[in-house]
């Protein structure tokens, strides 16, 4: 349950747009269910009222939407930003992806998101409303006259589970609690992968991969991938294939998808909350991640605009890619 | 009596300035290295991209070494200690996928060490016949 | 109608994997529901539908046309053809059924497609009635009945029983053998059971959603509407719902160099990547907006204006389910179809 509400959030976007700060704002639009919220513009007022909702669906991360809205539209946008939005913002900054006098961010307080397929676990599928009370959530099905009552943790996204900071750290505005970095276990299963054998490992990796259908989806929907474009889209690249034809072309995609955003890869999940096909793709990213911290210091992208990521960087000291090994072996 | 010795199917990308150089020296000095070694010559280690590696593989190779400058010589002041963290990274993600680790490496060979060179390629071709053919990174289709 | 215990379904699977290929939707470790051989041991799973559709069977993801290999100066051309085994798909929801005459209208009217062809020549359908639809099912919209799925076989499936029904002649050889695992039995349980499915289709959410705004002839109506620019604004351009569709049929043909020779293939592709159908020229849709909106036409207008209104959507709720931005079909017919109809 977040703590702060839609009506909050309408009347601070009522307020900017009536003193002229902005002139449109970035937010969630209600959909069709009370679960599918689609990122949208609002104008004005009316369009706020009718269709603008903050709930535990909105984990759309708005940042990489502001490349393309701030080219199209005149006038400062305000987009509301959770605090793991805020280091996709920083990051997007960092490279110089829009124009940050075009933007008014607010920044709001997030309690995590919740994950439609793990409420659908609990309660089947069929879910004719999800309403919101105190801290449980109602979920009513067309097959169970009597809702059922989810608490807030039992359906939180993975990503949130794992949450690495509440922090905002990026905003013209801050509602709410500025919020803290948090101690969070996000590398546990990157861990888990890299005690496992080889073979095993190239196992588990072989079934996630498997099920890929090149939809591109965690591609277009990462912040960090910007690029006009798109090396899998340019039919001379030798590389487009379009589609998984077999192991391979799995492996070879995702390999460079993650190597693309390595060390500038804030770990927002929006890759893995988009895969239709479910594959945990954060733990790609994730290792890249972690390497970067124990090879070369601690590093977190979009922490502050401007800093320097891992593979744009180097020492003379650095260690050896052989190295990388040979610790691993002694540390076993 | 025909023997099926299995045999690997190497690239060595080697940077213009020292390793390129280094490979000729031991070709000069009479060096033996295996045969299976194909060089393909960058201007430096920081040009290989790591979709070359990977279509290297998936073109048929068993091993893909990278050869450059020693760190602190490359010819363009830094390409070099770029390419060593790209490389770490991206071996340590193709080592947690479960693609065998000995496959890749990076080695540092200056101009004017020919016999490092033999010797490297030597060990290499040797670790990587130990694994046998590349079968986790692999692309049937190039094999028909 | 015959009839066969649960407790037995497994006998029917092996008897029916004994001459054909056999899939059916198994549950994977992510707790989706995908198609997979069957085998000693394959537990058939209980999910509503798979994630991805059944036309992988007819219509692959990506399938080799032929091959070419070149030796001095010889281009030799290689047949790569594999589609001539006999398979049999369990478990096909209505929805999916219906797809395939969706794509029978485009692969099997003149220039016959002899891929897809042979392929459906060697399929055997078996449906199985919804019984539990989800929010998200709008099958109804279509003229699509749940409880009557057609496909070589229909089947509904109880508590404890499952009940068979051959359409075609296909279908009868089937049935007869497994004459030895099942029973003659009269329709009253299953169509107890229809009425079941009957009485939860009205209480389905998209229960309301029309078609009439649509059609063939509207292209000029609806070509410009304003909403597009709307509907389309946060679209990513992945290529889930063309994907995940049933009867999205768009393909591209391609060579791939295998660095001895080259195999000519085609895959998948989908209107929403900027590179589709892409011409010397370059492309014919440049923005988001274009190619949002071609998806929507086509399957709504384009398709029945060629094929008799029959619309090119069946109403399975995939893309529903699965869009990053949960923008799909159902809210481009509400949004554009309501303004159009008042």
């Amino acid at each position: 349950m977040q703590k702060i509400t839609r009506e909050q959030l309408i009347d601070k976007a009522v307020a900017l747009l009536a003193d002229g700060t902005v002139s449109c704002v970035l937010g969630w639009s209600k959909g069709e269910f009370d679960y599918d919220v689609t990122p949208a513009m609002f104008n004005n007022e009316e369009e706020l009222k009718a269709n603008f909702v903050f709930n535990d669906f909105c984990g759309v991360n708005f940042s990489k939407y502001l490349v393309a809205k701030t080219q199209k539209c005149e006038g400062k946008i305000l987009v509301f930003l959770k605090p793991c939005d805020t280091y996709s913002f920083n990051q997007l900054l960092t490279e110089h992806r829009f124009d940050r006098e075009k933007v008014y961010a607010v920044g709001i307080p997030c309690e995590g998101m919740a994950d439609i397929a793990k409420v659908k676990e609990i309660c089947g599928d069929g879910i004719s409303s999800i309403a919101f009370e105190g801290e449980k959530m109602a979920v009513t099905t067309l097959y169970e006259d009597a809702p059922v009552m989810l608490a807030a943790n039992d359906v939180l996204a993975e990503r949130c589970i794992n949450c690495k900071s509440k922090k905002c750290v990026a905003f013209d505005e801050l509602m709410g609690d500025e919020g803290n970095v948090i101690d969070s276990n996000r590398f546990d299963e990157v861990e888990k992968l890299e005690a496992m054998t080889p073979d095993e490992r190239f196992a588990f990796w072989q079934n996630e991969l498997s099920r890929c259908i090149r939809c591109n989806a965690c591609r277009d929907a990462c912040p960090a991938c910007t690029c006009e474009k798109c090396v899998f889209d340019n039919p001379n690249s030798g590389v487009e294939n379009k589609s998984p034809a077999n192991s391979f072309e799995e492996k070879m995609f995702h390999i460079i998808r993650a190597f693309h955003v390595a060390g500038r890869c804030t770990d927002c999940g929006e890759c893995s909350r988009v895969c239709p096909q479910n594959i945990p793709l954060h733990l790609l990213n994730r290792k890249f991640i972690k390497d970067m911290n124990e090879f070369y210091g601690e590093y977190q992208a979009g922490a502050e605009v401007g800093s320097r990521a891992p593979l744009v960087n180097y020492t003379t000291e650095d260690l050896e890619p052989g190295e990388v090994f040979d610790r691993r072996d002694t540390d076993a | 009596m025909q023997v099926n010795e299995y045999k690997p199917l190497i690239v060595a990308f080697c940077c213009n300035w020292c390793s390129y150089a280094g490979a000729d020296l031991a070709g000069n000095n009479r060096l033996n290295y295996p045969a299976e070694v194909k060089i393909i010559r960058v201007p430096c280690s920081c040009r290989v991209n790591p979709m070359f590696i990977l279509r290297a593989f998936q073109r048929g190779a068993d091993g893909v070494i990278i050869c450059g400058c020693h760190p602190g010589d490359c010819h363009y002041t830094s390409g070099n200690y770029y390419t060593r963290r790209r490389m770490a990274a991206l071996f340590s993600m193709l080592d947690y996928l479960g693609i065998e680790k000995e496959r890749t490496r990076v080695e540092w060979v200056s101009a004017a060490e020919g016999a490092k060179f033999a010797a490297t390629m030597n060990d290499f071709v040797e670790k990587v016949v130990a694994l046998g053919e590349n079968k986790r990174l692999e692309d049937l289709r190039c094999k028909k | 109608m015959r009839k066969c215990s649960l407790d037995k379904i497994n006998l029917v699977f092996a008897e029916i994997a004994k001459n054909a290929a056999l899939y059916l939707p198994v549950d994977q470790n992510d707790g989706s529901a995908a198609y997979k051989k069957w085998e000693e041991g394959t537990v058939w799973s209980n999910a509503l539908n798979t994630v991805r559709s059944p036309k992988d069977f007819f219509f692959p993801q990506t399938e080799d046309l032929m091959a070419f290999k070149v030796e001095g100066k010889n281009i030799e051309v290689m047949d790569t053809r594999s589609e001539s085994e006999d398979f049999v798909v369990f478990g096909v929801r209505a929805c999916d059924v219906k797809s395939f005459d969706i794509l029978d209208r485009v692969f099997l009217t003149e220039p016959v497609d002899s891929f897809y062809g042979s392929r459906r020549q060697h399929g055997i359908i078996i449906s199985l009635a919804c019984t539990r639809p989800s929010e998200t099912c709008f099958c109804k919209t279509f003229g699509i009945d749940p409880s009557e799925p057609a496909g070589d076989i229909s089947a509904w499936k109880t508590e404890t029983e499952i009940f068979f029904l051959a359409n075609t002649e296909k279908g009868e050889e089937l049935l007869n053998k497994l004459s030895a695992l099942t029973e003659e039995c009269d329709d009253s349980a299953v169509n107890a059971q229809k009425e079941k499915i009957t009485a939860i289709m009205d209480k389905l959410p998209l229960k309301e959603l029309k078609t009439d705004a649509f059609g063939g002839g509207k292209t000029n109506e609806l070509f410009d509407a304003p909403e597009w620019a709307e509907l389309s604004q946060s679209c990513l351009g992945c290529g889930t719902c063309t994907f995940v569709c049933p009867t999205c049929q768009c393909y591209d043909i391609k060579d791939f160099n295998t660095g001895n020779g080259v195999i000519r293939y085609r895959c998948w592709d989908s209107c929403m990547y900027s590179d589709f159908t892409k011409m010397a020229h370059g492309n014919n849709r440049l923005t988001q907006k274009e190619r949002f909106r071609q998806r929507f036409m086509h399957k709504l207008v384009y398709f029945p204006e060629n094929n008799d209104g029959e619309f090119s959507c069946v109403g399975c709720g995939r893309c529903l389910a699965k869009c990053p931005i949960s923008m799909n079909i159902v809210k481009v017919m509400k949004k554009i179809g309501g303004n159009k109809s008042e």
